[in-house]
Order: C-alpha cells, then sequence, then structure tokens
C-alpha cells in the first residue's frame, strides 16, 4: 500500500507530472505515491520523470483503463 | 571546477515566446511547468505576440485562417475550415469557442491554470522592455513577477542553460 494515492484520472499531459510532483513533495523521503491516470502518455512519462529527477518508479501498470503507477520520494 | 559546479547545480531551460495565440499559448508553458516539475531552472522571455500572455485578464484566440493542418473532431471525422469561410464574422470566436470546450473535455489544463503552475514553481518570466514599449504595455497590466529585460539578458540566460528553445 503507498503512502498517498493521487487520483489524474481524465487528466492530459502535462497535469499528472506536475499534480505528482506536488504531491511527492509532500511526503517524507522514502515515501511512496500511488498514480492512477487515464492519459496512454503518462507511461512513459512517469518513467522519464523519474530517470531525470531520481525517484524510483517502483511500479507501473494497468489495471482496465485505468494506469496505474507507484513512485518513491528518493529524488 | 567549472565541471564539479555544473554537476552540482540543476540543469536549465529557456524559452523565448513569440506567440500569443490559444494553440501557440499551449507549448512553452506545458515544457516550462514539465521542465520544473523535473528539477530543472526555467526561464522564459516573453516577446512580441507572446507578450500578451503576460496579461492580468486573458481571453486567448485562434484563427483557422491560413492554417490548414487545423482539423477538428466532427462527427466521426475531422474538419478543416476553408479560408473563404474565415471571413465570416465571429468565426474566429466561434472557433476558440469551439477548442475550449474541447480542452476541456480532454481534461487539458488552462492557459490560465498552467501560467499559475508556472509560477508557483518558481519559473522565471522575462517581458521583453521593446516589445512593452512598441505595444503600450506597461507592468500594471501584468500579473505579478515578470522582470523587464532585452535580448542582452535572455542571451546571458542562454549561455547557461542547456535547453533552449524558440516558440
Amino acid at each position: 500500500m503507498a503512502d498517498q494515492t493521487l487520483d489524474a484520472k481524465g487528466l492530459n499531459c502535462p497535469l499528472p507530472i506536475l499534480r505528482a510532483k506536488k504531491a511527492l513533495q509532500a511526503l517524507a523521503p522514502g515515501g511512496t505515491l500511488e498514480v492512477l491516470a487515464t492519459d496512454p502518455g503518462a507511461v512513459k512519462d512517469f518513467q522519464a520523470f523519474c530517470r531525470t529527477t531520481g525517484n524510483e518508479l517502483v511500479e507501473s501498470g494497468t489495471e482496465g483503463n485505468v494506469f496505474r503507477f507507484v513512485l518513491r520520494r528518493t529524488g | 571546477m567549472a565541471e564539479a559546479d555544473s554537476e552540482r547545480r540543476a540543469k536549465r531551460m529557456s524559452i523565448i515566446v513569440t506567440k500569443g495565440t490559444l494553440d501557440w499559448a499551449y507549448p512553452p508553458f506545458i515544457l516550462a511547468t514539465t521542465a520544473a516539475a523535473m528539477g530543472l531552472d526555467v526561464t522564459m522571455f516573453f516577446t512580441f505576440y507572446g507578450l500578451p500572455l503576460l496579461l492580468k485578464e486573458l481571453d486567448l484566440q485562434l484563427s483557422p485562417l491560413g492554417n490548414p493542418a487545423m482539423k477538428m473532431p466532427m462527427a466521426g471525422g475531422h474538419m478543416a475550415m476553408p479560408n473563404i469561410a474565415c471571413m465570416v464574422p465571429g468565426l474566429d470566436a466561434a472557433a476558440s469557442r469551439m477548442m475550449k470546450n474541447l480542452m476541456k473535455k480532454k481534461g487539458v489544463a488552462s492557459i490560465q491554470d498552467l501560467r499559475a503552475l508556472a509560477i508557483e514553481s518558481d519559473v522565471r518570466m522575462i517581458a521583453c522592455q521593446m516589445t512593452m514599449d512598441l505595444f503600450e504595455y506597461s507592468l500594471d497590466d501584468m500579473i505579478a513577477g515578470p522582470e523587464l529585460g532585452g535580448a542582452a539578458t535572455y542571451i546571458e540566460v542562454a549561455t547557461q542553460a542547456e535547453i533552449n528553445l524558440f516558440i
């Protein structure tokens, strides 16, 4: 179970990333954030976001038509 | 020494913003907010028709005139507007309204929201002094935050940035 969940369903680029960044900042270092999104572009974007910022992409998957990511604040 | 500094400091991006229509306002604000979210220091330089994007009140418009690539989804297909139809009074306003509704439906942020997010994430904004004079704007017309600057101010920023874009 992640420490926080961000519902970004229905939001388009770049809002899922911007909201996730904000939510990550509110976490303690090492904390985890679950992000739910429907924007198919989010899959590649969260990979790139994590590579660039040094945060860890713990999980990336699909549940029905919802993309689910778990990020760990390590950046 | 210089190398160690550049490894330690955040990467930087600058964007010259030259266009102020509803459609062209998006790329600079999307990239600026995203880069800031990814840890970059971002500077936006607003010049010519990009400058009005700093006005307090925004009512952005676009025109299908001379833009054959603008094809709106309609009745299952895509429809471009013939140039001749753009002579009809109110057509630009209608097209702008249509685009704004479509964006809302698709969960695309408004320019006002992206601009607020850019300010919140400390994006540095420079209003081109020459354009201010040319089009007779004052800082009082603008949102709080932008500073005034000219070409040399921008070039100094650009020489220290990894990414420099002209939009």
